[in-house]
């Protein structure tokens, strides 16, 4: 019998019906995750489902309270989700875009990152906060398409606030495995979606509920001479950059981050102590990034292991462009990080 | 009064009593926390209730124990009226481990869940919509709970409330919303930020009930929040109040507030001081006497003494709680 796959969407779509199904305080918000609200009467509903779909479905089955379209109020439903999970109710709230949460930055960072330390531990906030995000990068096709407000990655300004858990998940099987896991999670988790993993993410997702750990990198390819550092659709193009080296004979092992932060920096540090070769691929603007964080760290607490300088391939430091060309070359491609290795290992291509 | 006296004369007794202790002990929290200021005591930023003490004093008289608050930067007020003990608030202003927040929060977060309290909230407006929250929660859940959403006139021009306003409304939610308007966000007085200073006006744009109350007459303000109450808790939805008010000192304890408002402003409005209002009302009509209000007094007194002792002989936090509680435990 062949294995069930689902793609990055479906999964997270499942993840977020059977917890519904277990756990009558978890309740999705946000703007269209059904779509025609109001609307059932005339025969109409479940418009939309939210930008990858992962909620389309769902009103059906769990109806317009606990599938709550919200009007364009970031601020006020984010500040809303916010005080329900302090009150007793999960909320999983939907940001369509992270290029949004500008509009709602307070209620993240000032709020619901800092609600449990401010008051001592005396208060859960058993709240998720779930956006899009990310560049196609392939002048083939028409790009993303969306330019400098509707592409970004802008992790960094989440990672970089204590007491918010931040995860990117990379395939349909982790996805469905850390919307459970944030789900379950008493603290506020922020998942980042991207949303151009295409038939990468695709791939065999178990029908029964599972979590895949918060806070835990994964080595998705086992290499001896370099360590690929990857993040959401860049831990795909680090396999991709993966196979091109393994013809130059150069063996790459492959970490997935997955969470951001708090940061499994063991995980990186003992691949990094082996493979002697560090290389972060971030899509995230390269100024006070993710990337140039983990760089950090392993200059810190590894240096004494690596045979050449630590490599960052991040985005171009500009805003993201439109022209499907400009963001192609914007983007961090296969082959830039097979430069950046052969400058590692000496190749010369 | 016309509600007042219509009532059981014991619970009417009752009543005005508790407004009265409430508002007591909140003038001395705030009285003896100047003082302690003053004197150099470091409690960091604070910033006095000391004007307003109806205003919480009869929002939360019409509230429940399971009933949720959401109050601001000027919250300790709102935080004595739901129930928080003066005992543990001191100690946090001190920023001792026993304080109500375990010295991690100071007066700008000084809450008790426990109480229902949702957090004093010093980002301007941001309280607002934990209330949405705390509203819509309560309604999914099927309680009978409600919400309380206080803010000031400086709030009043941050996006957040019309977001909540608009929320509440087409959610038909069991929310009050409370503007203290006590006419300046810190320096800026409110005839300037506002187009339309009276903010209970803005009722009317998100179909909701909507009422100016005297913030100095404790009854008044604790009628028109029964009203919202009883409404908002029997599925009517939402209210807004705007209870006009004054700030007897500056925005926090190192404002002077003559640089921006006159001595002559300051004076008519002591002239109308709640607690003397209510002192005034009750040595004419009763029930209760001038001997009574004393002893309420005299108790605030006592139990401010305890507060500081409390505060001034426990430990500070130690090292090791730098690192607690940042991250919530538990769950997957």
């Amino acid at each position: 019998m062949t294995e069930r796959e689902l793609n990055f969407g479906q999964a997270i779509n499942e993840a977020l019906r059977q917890e519904m199904r277990s756990d009558p305080s978890v309740i999705l918000m946000g703007e269209d995750v059904a779509g025609a609200a109001g609307r059932a009467h005339l025969g109409l509903m479940d418009a939309w489902g939210g930008p990858l779909r992962a909620t389309r479905g769902l009103i059906q089955e769990f109806g317009a309270e606990r599938v709550l379209d919200t009007p364009i109020s970031e601020m006020g439903f984010v500040g809303a989700a916010v005080g329900a999970a302090m009150t007793g109710l999960r909320p999983v709230v939907e940001i369509m875009f992270v290029d949004l949460i500008g509009v709602c930055y307070d209620q993240i960072v000032n709020q619901a990152a800092k609600m449990h330390y401010m008051m001592g531990g005396k208060v859960e906030l058993p709240l998720v906060i779930r956006t899009t995000f990310g560049t196609r990068g392939d002048e083939r096709s028409y790009g993303g398409g969306a330019a400098a407000q509707h592409s970004q990655t802008l992790y960094a300004v989440l990672a970089h606030v204590p007491g918010l858990k931040v995860v990117v998940p990379s395939t349909a099987y982790n996805a469905k495995g850390l919307t459970i896991a944030a789900i379950r999670d008493n603290g506020p988790v922020v998942m980042l979606e991207h949303k151009f993993l295409g038939v990468s993410a695709r791939g065999h997702v178990p029908e029964e509920p599972y979590v895949v750990p918060l806070g835990r990198c994964e080595v998705v390819r086992a290499g001896t001479d370099v360590t690929l550092v990857g993040i959401g659709r860049m831990t795909h193009v680090c396999l991709e950059a993966a196979e091109i080296l393994e013809q130059d004979e150069v063996s790459a092992e492959v970490v997935d981050v997955l969470t951001l932060n708090p940061l499994d920096e063991e995980t990186i540090l003992e691949s990094v102590r082996r493979t002697h070769r560090l290389v972060v691929v971030d899509e995230d603007n390269p100024a006070a990034s993710v990337g140039r964080d983990i760089a950090a760290r392993a200059a810190d607490k590894a240096f004494e292991y690596l045979d050449a300088p630590i490599k960052t391939v991040t985005s171009a430091e500009t805003p993201v462009p439109f022209a499907a060309v400009l963001e192609a070359q914007y983007t961090p491609r296969p082959e830039d990080v097979v430069e950046a290795v052969r400058e590692q290992v000496g190749v010369i291509a | 009064m016309t509600t007042v006296v219509t009532t059981p004369s014991d619970q009417v007794s009752s009543r005005l009593r508790r407004l009265y202790e409430r508002m007591s002990l909140i003038r001395e929290f705030e009285e003896r926390l100047k003082r302690l200021v003053e004197s150099g005591v470091p409690v960091g930023a604070v910033h006095y209730y000391t004007g307003q003490e109806a205003v919480a004093a009869g929002v939360c008289e019409a509230l429940e124990p399971q009933d949720w608050v959401a109050s601001t930067h000027r919250g300790h007020g709102h935080c004595i009226a739901k129930g928080v003990d003066v005992v543990p608030m001191m100690a946090e202003l001190y920023g001792k481990s026993t304080g109500t927040n375990r010295g991690k929060g100071g007066s700008m977060h000084i809450t008790d869940i426990d109480k229902r309290v949702l957090g004093v909230n010093p980002i301007v407006g941001a309280g607002i919509a934990h209330a949405v929250g705390a509203a819509l929660s309560a309604k999914l859940r099927r309680t009978d709970e409600v919400a309380v959403a206080f803010f000031g006139d400086g709030a009043a021009a941050i996006g957040t409330l019309h977001e909540s306003l608009n929320m509440a409304s087409i959610w038909t939610l069991p929310l009050v919303f409370v503007c203290e308007n006590n006419g300046y966000a810190q320096a800026t007085p409110v005839e300037y930020a506002l187009s339309n200073p009276d903010v209970a006006d803005r009722a009317s744009a998100y179909r909701m009930p909507g009422e100016t109350v005297d913030g100095q007459d404790v009854v008044a303000v604790w009628e028109a929040a029964d009203a919202a109450v009883r409404r908002a808790r029997g599925g009517g939805g939402p209210s807004l109040i705007e209870c006009k008010t004054y700030r007897y000192y500056g925005h926090h304890q190192g404002d002077d507030p003559l640089r921006y408002r006159t001595a002559e402003e300051e004076q008519a409005a002591r002239a109308r001081d709640c607690l003397a209002v209510f002192r005034e009302r009750m040595v004419a009509d009763g029930p209760l006497s001038a001997d009574d209000l004393d002893a309420i007094d005299e108790e605030s007194r006592r139990k401010l003494d305890e507060a500081v002792e409390f505060a001034e002989s426990s430990p500070l936090p130690s090292p090791d709680d730098l690192y607690t509680d940042v991250y919530v435990d538990g769950g997957a």
